[in-house]
Order: C-alpha cells, then structure tokens, then sequence
C-alpha cells in the first residue's frame, strides 16, 4: 500500500464524488421519458498515485459506466471526477467543456477488454498504435514510426511487426498491441476494462505480469476493472466492489479478503471456485438475482438476498462510512455482524 | 452395474479430427482416449485450441466440414429400453451424421448444455416449446404411448421446478430474450436433461455468467447430478470450476491428451510439466499479490504450425533431446495417473 499522505503525493490523482450516470427509459410515439436506469448512483473513490484500484462488481453493477464517465467518454449526470493535472492543477472533468478535455485526453488512455474488436483490422500497427500520437498531434511521422517502434519493444513485441496487420496475432499479442497503444501518448491514468478476462489462463499471466511490471516502470496509475476476484487481488492495491450502480465496499486488498465489511463482498469471495479440489466453496451461495436498476428494491438494493438483513434494512438505506482508516462499507451491520 | 468391473459408457480412443482447410490441414483433436464410467463427472481442461470443444462436437456427430473425423472410435453403451443398465455398444464415429441412430442418440441419449445459452435457444420460440419440441422427438425412448402436447407441457414445467426455475408455469411461455442470464442457463440444463440423458456434455456451461449465478448454476448441475447419476463430460478452461465439479480430469493441450487422473491427484500430484505449469500460471486467492506471477514460456503455435515430437516441447521446461522428434504415448504413471511424456515411460506413439 501507498500511503496517500506520504510527502511524495499530494492529494489523490483521482478523486470520484458521488459520480451519477442515469439512462433515461422513454416510451411511446414521442420518446416520453418514463424512468431512469440508475445505472451509476452513488460511486465514490480516490485513485492515488502509482497505485492499482480494482473496481469489481457482476455484470450490470455499473463499473463499466463508471468507467466510462471517468474518460469523458459518456458524459455523467451528476457527481464530481477531480483530477490532478500533470501541471499539478485539480480540474472537475464532469464540468470540463469537450474543448478543455482535449489537453487531458493524452493523461488518460484506456485499455479494452476484446483484443479483436478494439483493434482496426485494416491498419498496421504502425497506424493502429500510432494512432493517439496523431489524434494529438505528436510528432511527425518518422518520429511515429520510431515511438510505435519504442513501444511496441516496451510491451514484448518486435518493431519489425509494424507493419503488419492485427489479424497476424494471436489474442495475448493482440492485447499487448492494445496495451502500446494506450501507452503511446504517455499516460499517467490507465483505466483497463476487463484487459485480461477475453485471456487463457497462461497468457493472462504473461498479461498481468507486464502490467505490473509497466507500471513500476512507467509510473502509471491503474484503475482495474474486472470481475474476476483472484485476478484483482493479485494486480490491486484497494479493491472497491460495485452492486446495482453503488459502491458498497473499498478497501485495502489484503484487508477486504481477510474481513470482508459488506456481505455482498462476502458472498462474491464465497462465489470464486477455488482450484483445489480439497477446498469445497459450495457453503453460503448467494440466492435471488442482481436486481434491475431501473427498479432497485426499497432501503439497501442488497436486503432481498441477505442473509443478516433486518428490519431497517428494507426501509434504509445505508451511506457509506468508514469503519476503519481506509476501509469504506455501505451497511448498517458492518462492525457487528461478521460476513 | 456390474460392481466388479465397471464398463465404461462412453470410451473415446485415439480420436483424430482434421480440418482440411486452403492453407493447409489442421489437426484439431490428434489421438484422443478418454473414458467416461456411468455417472462419472469427467472435466476437460486446456486452453484455447486445445480441441476440448471439437472433441466434444465430435462425440455428438456435429464437426462442421471441412472438418472430419478420420480415425478412432467413439464406443457408447446405448440404453436398452426400460433399462438402466448394460446395453448395447455403438461407435459413433462410424454412424451416419444425419442418420436416424445418431438423431435418436443427439439430444435423447446424449445431451449438451452449450456455452452461450442465448445462442442455443431460438428467440422466435418460446423456451417451453423448444423444450416440449425434444421432449415429444425422444420420449419414445422411455414410454410405449405416444405423449400429447399437454402432458409434455406438465413435463416441462416440473423440470423448470427442478432446476429452480420460480414461477415456472408463466416462465415456459416467454421467450429467451425475457429471460436473465442465469434463467436461460437453468432453462438449457432443463431442456439437456428433458430426455433423461445418460451423459450429458457440458461445455463451458458458466463461462458467459456472473460469478454468484456461476455458483448457483454449479450447485444445481451437483445436485441434479447426484439424482439423476447422469454422466457429466464438463469442458471448460476454469481450473477453479473443474477442481470443484469434477472426480476425474483429462488435461488437454493442441489435441492431445497430455495428463489424466482423479481430481485430486491433477491438483496436489500433478506430473505433466504442462499441467504443473497451468496450475502455477493462475492468480490464486490466498498468495502473494503484486508479484510475477509463473508463466508458460512461449506462445501457443500456430494451428498450422504445429511442433514436430511432443506438441508442447517448445514450451517445456524439462524438454530432452527426443521431445522434438518422437510423440509420446500415454502411459500410466502410477496405478491412478496416465500422462504423456517421455519423463515417465520410452512408448513412442505409432506414425
């Protein structure tokens, strides 16, 4: 862990508040609007600098929408995304006019999660990696050729690849090219969605080995968004777990696999199959279903499938506190109730 | 059955299946032998391209051309009528695709649960007619009479009540589209075992859901598994899910069976240097974070490509002299384990 209040770091580079992205559900001949898809309420977090935050959650928890308002690439309802410039300057990007979001947008790249979709079939690496360079404006050609060149060696390629095509490469290859092209443009934020989960299992660790090891390298600040728990333990600092559009958990990693403070973050650890036939994971599974957020239930969107819910449960719904230094739950039980 | 000497329901031995495509021709599944006993559950492990998939396609008579079968043999004891045990023995590599045996067989005999469940059912009919649909191709199988509609229809929703299904009555009648994902998964496991299968194929059945439905769905195929003693073959590529599903595992890798042996044995004694290099590539969730994690030198070979000798000697970390030159056969390591590799027994497998 990184402490946030070390000399070296002056405040978080990322600080998330209360970030809100509704979709609206219209109806009818004139698109009436009938009700929102919360599809992001209440998302809370700081990034700080040089560190790995995992953001996990099932399909439908919000974390890819959350994501994506953090890239400006959708734009948030309400909230707020603070975000410490290379020049040291705090801006909101949820306010930022497209105008002044386009100096920022070589700070922030994004690493995707399909290797075959993100990638143009009908350009060369050279023209695919090149890309942001360009959309930025950096440099001319020759000194491109020469950055994807740089590149392409940083993430384990050869640069005579260059002028192929994506469809020479195998998947794990393919993501390392997508991995080059978010670097190209010297980041300091990286958020990767899903970067390995499209993986086998023996080039998910080459994968997660080279981020780990261009992050030392290069400085950068990850925001890892997966589902897989074993995955972003071994890649995280904190883990903040997402249900139906909320943050209900942050926490320090080793932290919130010992003591879990929210019991959907127990439930989902409960959830993982462990590969050792002599553990049995098949105690406290988790019943009903994630619930529609357009129609999240009444008090804490989790009471229908806990088991420790209580009366105030389905009438409240919880903020979230701080139970401990650094570790943050949505639930009025955390603290008494072991998970 | 015969508690002596177990026969095995199904016995696949030396499978090839190649694909002759304008490139060149790609061996998929090159030698394959497995067995499955009655109400055994059998995973299959390997990466991509390892042949896990066409091998189970294979069994069922569905490879695509331009891919073919073109040797081995598939043996499955067929059920006789009325009974529950013994039967006669069919090589299903030998029958026709379309014939009426192999129809009879698909579906009523063996059953699959395929990955994509969304892609399985068809969206212009309801789930609880594409269910009733098998249930009235197959059920002569089990009963003289011929069944109407509407006692198929009652069929339908007691499976639905059975795998879990609430409010089952209303649920035969929707659509897939208006079903979550877990739902339409629990609707496929009714529709594979609508005609009491004796094996049931199970490929990548959790991989496209969410980890709390993945448990959910695992404890229902655990459960319906220890009531019905169907046979399960269940592929997939989550180590976690084959160490808590299955009771003996074949490992996989480019077509060939590289390791077999009970679940316990693959996971604490594992002797195939592939197999022990799977099992240290993956993040674990008790150890160390933050740190390289092992990996399997190399990257896998192109299809057309492939490695003369062992497939994964390149990849080797005890790779010898004679890995690259003679394929070896898979032998018994020990009274439970039979593995591939040359650290273990001299048998060279024929040309």
């Amino acid at each position: 862990m990184r402490d946030a209040s070390a000399p070296s770091a002056p405040g978080p580079l990322l600080d998330v508040r209360g970030l809100q992205k509704f979709f609206p559900i219209t109806k009818g001949f004139l698109q009436r609007t009938v009700g929102h898809v919360r599809a992001v309420d209440g998302v809370d977090f700081t990034v700080n600098e040089g560190e790995t935050l995992g953001l996990v959650g099932e399909s439908g928890c919000g974390k890819t929408t959350a994501s994506r308002c953090i890239l400006r690439a959708i734009d948030p309802t309400g909230g707020e995304i603070l975000y410490r410039t290379r020049a040291g300057k705090v801006v909101d990007l949820a306010a930022l006019k497209p105008a002044e979001l386009l100096p920022l947008r070589a700070e922030i790249q994004m690493i995707f999660q399909d290797p075959f979709g993100s990638l143009n079939p009908r350009m060369t690496l050279l023209d695919n990696v090149g890309e942001p360079l360009l959309v930025n404006g950096m440099g001319n050609r020759r000194e491109r050729a020469d950055r994807v060149a740089e590149l392409l060696r940083l993430v384990g390629l050869r640069p005579e690849f260059m002028h192929r095509f994506p469809h020479a490469f195998s998947g794990g290859q393919r993501q390392r090219i997508g991995i080059a092209r978010a670097l190209a443009t010297n980041p300091r934020l990286v958020v990767a969605d899903e970067p390995v989960s499209a993986l086998d299992v023996s080039v998910q660790a080459q994968v997660l080995n080279l981020l780990l090891e261009l992050q030392e390298r290069l400085k950068l600040t990850f925001l890892f968004v997966a589902h897989d728990l074993s995955v972003v333990r071994h890649i995280s600092d904190r883990i903040a777990v997402m249900y139906v559009g909320q943050l209900v958990e942050l926490a320090p990693t080793a932290e919130i696999f010992r003591e879990p403070q929210h019991p959907y973050t127990a439930a989902l650890m409960r959830a993982v199959p462990v590969p050792d036939p002599r553990v049995h994971t098949t105690d406290g599974i988790l019943g009903g279903e994630v619930p529609s957020p357009a129609a999240p239930p009444s008090g804490c969107y989790f009471h229908p499938r806990c088991r420790h819910a209580i009366a105030r449960c389905r009438v409240e719904a919880p903020e979230l506190r701080e139970i401990a230094p650094g570790h943050f739950t949505r639930c009025h039980l955390a603290g008494e109730v072991v998970f | 059955m015969n508690a002596e000497a177990p026969t095995p329901l199904l016995s696949v031995r030396d499978l090839k299946v190649s694909f002759a495509l304008d490139e060149g021709l790609v061996r998929a599944v090159d030698g394959t032998s497995f067995d499955v006993m009655p109400g055994q559950v059998l995973g299959i492990v390997g990466e991509s391209g390892c042949g896990k998939s066409v091998t189970m396609k294979a069994i069922l008579q569905l490879v695509e051309r331009p891919g073919r079968i073109t040797s081995g043999a598939i043996r499955f004891r067929r059920r006789p009528p009325g009974q529950e045990d013994g039967g006669e023995v069919v090589d299903l590599a030998q029958l026709p695709p379309r014939g009426a045996l192999m129809r009879d067989i698909r579906g009523g005999e063996i059953a699959l649960i395929p990955q994509e469940p969304m892609a399985a059912f068809s969206p212009v009919h309801t789930v609880g007619d594409q269910v009733i649909e098998a249930i009235l191709l197959h059920s002569h199988r089990w009963q003289a009479e011929k069944l109407s509609r509407r006692e198929a229809r009652d069929i339908t929703v007691g499976l639905f009540r059975d795998v879990g299904i609430s409010m089952p009555e209303q649920r035969v009648d929707a659509y897939s589209w208006q079903l979550s994902g877990g739902l339409r998964q629990r609707a496929m496991i009714a529709m594979a075992l609508s005609c009491k299968p004796r094996l049931l194929i199970a490929d990548e059945p959790t991989t496209a859901i969410d980890v709390t439905t993945q448990a959910q769905v695992l404890a229902l195929l655990r459960d319906l598994q220890a009531k019905y003693n169907t046979a399960i073959i269940f592929i997939t590529h989550d180590l976690g899910v084959i160490a808590q599903m299955a009771s003996y595992v074949v490992v996989m890798y480019l077509g060939r069976v590289m390791e077999q042996g009970p679940v316990d044995d693959i996971f604490h004694a594992p002797k195939h240097p592939y197999t022990k290099a799977l099992l240290r590539s993956i993040p674990s969730l008790y150890g160390e974070t933050r740190v390289a994690l092992p990996v399997i030198s190399g990257s896998l070979p192109h299809p057309f490509n492939r490695p003369a000798g062992c497939p994964f000697h390149p990849r080797c970390p005890q790779v010898m002299e004679r890995c690259s030159t003679a394929v070896p056969s898979l032998q018994p390591v020990n009274d439970r384990q039979l593995a591939s590799c040359f650290l273990y027994s001299d048998a060279v497998e024929p040309a």
